[in-house]
């Protein structure tokens, strides 16, 4: 179990240096992705002028609130609350998001499935797992929404976030087949008997 | 001596709710995870637990909400005596109360037409908010709790038709299954709330009002009481933990709301609150509205 500080973009190399169970910490920029967002890229074949080569996403849609446009605030939005949804429902995109437009590492809420594993193991990628729930903390680790494309989908644009200390958080899928997800639903549908044998059902 | 409810204090009730709903955790759900904390063994869950607890403390300082989803708002409005309301108006100021809310702090709106998913931008729609009305003879006055119901947690909701054959049985073996089929997905740790009885409807709603129930509250029923504390003990031996990623503290507790049903049906239904157990509420008096949760 080892600590590592990323700052994006990252290369191939470094994604796969991590190990479940590590711990990472991210460093300068954050894309805010989610399903609206990925329906059109991927099924609608939009396009992004923001190139992801490197980078790491993070499924969410940002509470945001609408402000003059300044050097804080250059895209006219300022962070109200920035937390992370659950990432499952976005399974079928972890290819294309890494194969069409290079990104590395997602970061979410409550983990992704087999296809994810694969697309991590051939491409080289990593699950980040954030603390569902902790948005108010979450908030701190963002500086500035930097940029945002698609805005027509608002909020599920594709955001630019400027971070600082985002983190620490658990490497819980890796590039070499490992998933915490796995191996706890694992260990628990094995202790399924144990508890009904605890509640006294026999079947 | 009669209050007569008016509408637009309701409507500032309806919005101050939903924003103190997002903002601030009932002392019960802090207790909950003071109890988690104090019996939790695995590390990571350790740590998982302390990153939830410490958020908690980050909302309150910077006044900001506890989690980014607003949810789906719910309002429970209980009528008690000696009042007069024009339920048309109590409605329809929920609604601008809801709106307000959004409109004003401003929050997400979480909110779209099921089938064009167009988002108004005002957390509400056909149906949405979620007005629940009922009475009773319990207190004088009018009572409006406010639920914002993540969808984590709302998108793994069960519901089974077992029949009277397979017994009490199908019920405890399907809130297991259920658990492990949510594994993370629902934030654990969670209220899993069990609904058994009813129509098949009433049955689903009889899950949320277990699942939205104050910590530390029983099922009124003795059988039912029975069923939260085994199935409660039960749900944490299997290790799904917090986030789903192992550890004791998978659920608070099981809740269980029951009703009668027909001879031949068994309904059962699963629905969990997640760990962001968020709550507020407004007793409307003759001394004015006082807010709580």
């Amino acid at each position: 179990m080892a600590h590592y500080e990323l700052t994006l973009p990252v290369t191939e190399e470094a994604t796969r240096r991590l190990r479940i169970n590590d711990t990472v910490t991210l460093q300068q920029r954050l894309f805010g992705i989610r399903d609206a967002t990925q329906i059109a890229l991927f099924d609608r074949d939009r396009a992004t002028r923001f190139d992801l080569r490197g980078h790491a996403v993070i499924h969410t849609a940002p509470n945001v609130k609408k402000v003059p446009t300044s050097t804080e605030h250059p895209t006219g939005y300022a962070p109200i609350c920035i937390g992370t949804t659950t990432s499952m429902r976005m399974e079928r995109f972890t290819e294309p998001l890494l194969r069409q437009l290079g990104v590395r590492i997602i970061v979410g809420k409550g983990g992704l499935g087999a296809a994810s594993l694969a697309a991590f193991r051939e491409l080289g990628g990593v699950y980040l797992a954030i603390i569902g729930g902790t948005a108010a903390l979450e908030t701190t680790w963002i500086e500035a929404i930097e940029d945002v494309d698609l805005d027509d989908l608002n909020p599920e644009s594709l955001w630019q976030f400027r971070i600082r200390d985002f983190g620490p958080l658990l490497v819980a899928m890796d590039s070499h087949g490992g998933s915490l997800y796995d191996a706890v639903d694992h260990a628990a549908r094995n202790r399924r008997d144990a508890a009904l044998a605890a509640l006294n059902v026999r079947r | 001596m009669t209050l007569r409810i008016d509408p637009a204090r309701v409507e500032n009730a309806a919005k101050d709710l939903y924003i103190r709903a997002l903002k601030m955790l009932p002392p019960d759900i802090k207790r909950g995870f003071d109890a988690l904390v104090a019996r939790e063994t695995d590390k990571t869950a350790q740590s998982v637990l302390g990153v939830m607890v410490k958020n908690i403390a980050v909302a309150e300082k910077t006044d900001n909400l506890l989690c980014q989803d607003t949810g789906i708002p719910i309002y429970n409005v209980t009528i008690g005596r000696n009042v007069v309301v024009d339920g048309v108006a109590l409605k329809a100021a929920i609604r601008r109360g809801c709106e307000r809310a959004t409109r004003e702090h401003p929050l997400r709106s979480s909110i779209v037409h099921p089938l064009t998913r167009h988002n108004e931008h005002t957390s509400c729609g056909e149906g949405v908010p979620v007005i629940h009305i009922d009475f009773s003879d319990a207190f004088d006055g009018m009572r409006i709790e406010m639920i914002p119901k993540g969808s984590g947690s709302e998108n793994n909701s069960w519901l089974r038709m077992a029949i009277p054959a397979e017994g009490v049985e199908a019920i405890k073996r399907f809130v297991i299954d259920c658990v492990l089929d949510a594994g993370g997905k629902t934030c654990p740790p969670t209220i899993v709330g069990v609904g058994v009885g009813g129509t098949a409807d009433v049955c689903v709603h009889l899950a949320k009002r277990a699942a939205t129930r104050p910590l530390g509250t029983h099922c009124a029923d003795p059988e039912g009481a029975a069923l939260e504390t085994e199935l409660s003990e039960a749900v944490n031996l299997l290790g799904v933990g917090p986030q789903g990623l192992g550890g004791d503290a998978t659920a608070f507790a099981v809740h269980v709301e029951l009703a009668a049903t027909h001879i031949t049906m068994n309904p059962v239904a699963v629905n969990m609150q997640c760990h962001s157990a968020r709550r507020a509420s407004a007793l409307f008096t003759e001394t004015g509205v006082a807010y709580g949760y």
